[in-house]
């Protein structure tokens, strides 16, 4: 899957604001971060500003907030404002109408719909956790691979079907 | 916050916060899961219950995780799997499902398996949500499934 590159601006500046409690940075400053053009970072910022995920604090010192619950706001929610995600049909041809046309639609549904659960599980508190290990990881030799058991000792076990998750109602 | 392994007289307290938030009340299942994961094979099932240190009668349970090791299905190395997880509504956002399935993942890995796995539901946003923050990510399997006509 490609994202737009001003979705990709809008995370990586989310992430970046996100790095350190109450942080706020200029355009300026992200845009270096991340060897960008202010301009085109200015108008991701400001999308993302009248979304009401980052604010603007004017003044010397000032620059963008994070507005966001960074437990809460997910990838989705930063890239819905920039990238059309929905599975509604997208073409209109004759062809579309067809046996053919339906059935590759609901193979392109099933790809989208993969692809929104997938960026709305992942909020911007899981995205900062992954960096963080990621970098301890780059700090730190990883541990060898452990011992898997031997397959004539392994068990028969019947498949199991329940599950419920902490928050399910 | 103490996890530890189920006992019988747990039961009725794993009942209740099923029934609470499942709405469907099913003691005799509860009862079976019990004998099967809290009894037996004690070596690969783990059913685990977080406890209230406050000991309150009325919420000594604050939540339970249920896994097992399973082995050679769908052509898998043997691995652990977690397919009951669930929290006291009230108590949510406290960091006991991160508390449970942290002692769950430590069970897995004594008993020699390097990697944990459950299945959620594609629209189940806070499951989902929760399994990511801990860290988990898409496997290498894809489910399927078909209606039977």
């Amino acid at each position: 899957m490609k994202l737009q590159i001003s979705t990709r601006l809008a995370i990586f500046a989310v992430l970046e604001l996100t790095a350190r409690e109450d942080r706020q940075l200029s355009v300026a400053e992200i845009g270096e971060k991340f060897g960008v053009s202010s301009h085109h970072l200015a108008k991701v910022m400001h999308v993302m500003g009248r979304a009401g995920l980052v604010r603007s604090i004017r003044g010397a010192g000032g620059g963008y907030q994070f507005a966001g619950n960074v437990r809460r706001t997910t990838l989705l929610d930063v890239a819905q404002l920039f990238e059309d995600l929905s599975s509604i049909e997208r073409r209109t041809e004759a062809i579309d109408a067809t046996p053919e046309g339906q059935t590759l639609s609901e193979v392109l549904n099933e790809i989208d719909d993969i692809a929104r659960a997938t960026l709305g599980s992942i909020t911007i508190a899981t995205m900062r956790k992954l960096i963080d290990r990621r970098e301890t990881g780059r700090a730190r030799p990883r541990n060898p691979p452990r011992r898997t058991r031997d397959a004539s000792r392994a068990p028969k076990l019947k498949a199991i079907t329940l599950f419920r998750g902490p928050d399910q109602q | 916050m103490p996890v530890r392994r189920v006992q019988a007289a747990d039961i009725p307290h794993v009942i209740t916060l099923d029934t609470r938030v499942t709405r469907l009340p099913k003691a005799e299942y509860w009862y079976e899961i019990f004998r099967q994961y809290g009894e037996q094979r004690r070596h690969e099932r783990f059913f685990l219950v977080a406890e209230n240190p406050m000991d309150r009668a009325d919420s000594r349970l604050l939540g339970f995780i249920i896994g097992e090791i399973r082995a050679w299905e769908f052509g898998s190395a043997p691995c652990g799997w977690v397919f009951a997880l669930s929290v006291e509504p009230k108590m949510r956002l406290h960091g006991i499902g991160s508390a449970l399935l942290e002692a769950i993942s430590g069970e897995f890995k004594k008993a020699g398996v390097g990697k944990m796995r459950t299945m959620v539901a594609r629209d189940g946003r806070l499951p989902l949500l929760f399994f990511r923050s801990e860290g988990m990510i898409a496997g290498p399997y894809i489910q399927l499934e078909k209606d039977l006509d």
